[in-house]
């Protein structure tokens, strides 16, 4: 397979996955259990949904270890099996796609504040990133996602832990930004200006947003990057706000939609599109469909 | 300059080494503990809420003008036990049974601190009856649920009908937040508030205690 980055020099549009949490829960997670704990338990269903991502056409699938840190893991007494988690994490993604996508580290937030704010030396969590991505990076990622994040120092020191460890394992970094009345920011304050500078500047190889956004507000922060970056940019949308129908939440944004507005997205010249909260293998498909007739 | 101005200044600014200067100083002028408390530290933190809902200032503003809030009050609170003042109302706060997402509910229990209440947070996935144990224990006035997820919304349904059994209900309040939460879905199970987010959840407790 080509490498992943040459792909993304090339000016080639590349498709990510879809919601992982979701799929899990509809397959029996149970409430009250952390997702990456189905990498130790269930292993053949983070397969076959690797599988259904992969059916649908993503060019990368992630794996189940979004909260598979120490310091996360820790919220469950966890943390001993960071390794396992994250290196079955990755195997049953290989099964699944046997070279036929690449397969991306996932790393979500710690869920604990650096100081000042928190309580949290930077030291300890630089070695909480260096934990996890060395597990990914043994396991034979082709990449880092570090994601979700909306401290820019934590996800500095995430970036620079993957860079120390393994220099050449291209890292995609994304925040998840709020619309104020002022702009786009995180909950901790930083505005897109400031994610394209710093993120660079950690030595991200792809940087953008995911969650957080339906695609018109995602359209409107990949258009912002790209003032500031000439970095290659990945947007992975939610399929819009949830909305309670009676006892089932609805994520509004069909297939459909998200794939006919996703088509700004390659006119703003965003390299990667995939999905976050909400999206399922349909969503996928479409955003296939929508960027292969891009071609013609 | 008025001492107790300073308070609320410093404290606005996340310096809690002035904050906790400025109170002992006031205490040396022999102004009144619950004044301390209402203009200076109470106060600066009201600045500090509004300043957040509008987003004039980050979740890391408010982070740092709580911890210097905590300096403030870890002065007064023994002067308000000595005395035998009920400080604050105690809200009990967590997510429902079978919810694990606490980042909301975190946030709230933040603000909440902030504003001057006493917060216990039983964390995640909180059965019914422990909300009601935790709130009789310790006499708090409300009972804050969040849910993320809609299957777990039944529980908050729940805790409201366990408080009427028990003839709480009015006694102990009860708000509801979380993605999926709406204030029909409030109204619909009996709640007695719903908070859009963490800003406007503090707000609705305040109005719960009757202290607006």
């Amino acid at each position: 397979m080509k490498k992943f980055l040459e792909r993304i020099e090339d000016g080639e549009v590349l498709v990510g996955d879809g919601a992982m949490g979701t799929m899990l829960m509809e397959r029996g997670l149970k409430p009250g259990d952390p997702p990456e704990s189905f990498n130790l338990t269930h292993p053949e269903i983070v397969q076959e949904i690797a599988s259904l991502y992969l059916d649908a056409g993503a060019d990368i699938i992630q794996t189940n270890t979004f909260g598979g840190s120490p310091l996360k893991l820790s919220f469950y007494g966890f943390e001993g099996k960071t390794e396992e988690i994250n290196r079955n994490g990755v195997r049953a993604v290989r099964v699944a796609i046997n070279d036929r996508a690449y397969i991306s580290g996932s790393c979500g937030p710690s869920g604990k504040f650096l100081k000042p704010y928190g309580d949290i030396e930077p030291d300890e969590m630089y070695r909480n990133f260096e934990r996890q991505v060395r597990a990914l990076i043994d396991a034979s990622v082709d990449i880092i996602c570090i994601e979700t994040m909306t401290d820019l120092h934590e996800i500095t020191l995430a970036i620079e832990a993957t860079k120390t460890i393994s220099p050449d394992t291209p890292v995609m970094a994304t925040m998840t930004f709020d619309a104020t009345p002022r702009g786009f920011y995180t909950i901790m304050g930083v505005s897109i200006k400031d994610a394209s500078r710093g993120l660079e500047r950690a030595g991200a190889n792809i940087i953008g947003s995911n969650c957080g956004n339906g695609i018109e507000n995602m359209i409107k922060i990949a258009k912002e990057f790209k003032q500031y970056t000439d970095l290659p940019i990945v947007i992975q949308s939610n399929a819009g706000i949830p909305e309670i129908h009676g006892t089932t939440t609805i994520y509004p944004e069909t297939p459909d939609f998200t794939a006919k507005k996703a088509r700004d997205l390659l006119s703003i010249g965003v390299s990667i599109i995939g999905g976050c909260c909400g999206t399922t293998p349909e969503h996928i498909k479409a955003l296939r469909a929508m960027v292969d007739a891009s071609h013609t | 300059m008025d001492t107790v101005h300073n308070i609320s200044v410093s404290l606005q600014s996340g310096d809690y080494e002035r904050v906790s200067a400025f109170t002992k100083q006031a205490l040396e002028k022999n102004i009144p503990p619950k004044e301390i408390l209402d203009r200076g530290l109470i106060s600066g933190m009201n600045i500090v809420g509004e300043k957040y809902k509008t987003h004039e200032i980050f979740l890391p503003d408010v982070l740092l003008a709580a911890k210097a809030m905590y300096a403030g009050m870890d002065i007064l609170k023994p002067l308000f036990i000595e005395e035998g003042i009920p400080t604050m109302s105690t809200v009990v706060i967590g997510s429902v049974q079978g919810d694990l997402h606490d980042i909301g509910k975190n946030l709230v229990g933040i603000m909440l601190k902030g504003a001057g209440f006493e917060v216990i947070d039983l964390g995640n996935n909180v059965a019914p009856e422990k909300f009601i144990e935790t709130a009789k224990t310790h006499h708090a006035s409300v009972i804050a649920m969040s849910a993320l997820l809609t299957t777990t919304m039944p529980v908050m349904k729940r805790v409201v009908e366990l408080l009427r059994r028990e003839r709480l209900k009015g006694k102990i309040k009860t708000i509801i937040g979380g993605a999926p939460v709406t204030e029909a879905f409030a109204r619909e199970i009996g709640a007695d508030a719903y908070g859009y987010d963490s800003a406007h959840a503090v707000d609705a407790v305040k109005r719960l205690v009757g202290r607006t």
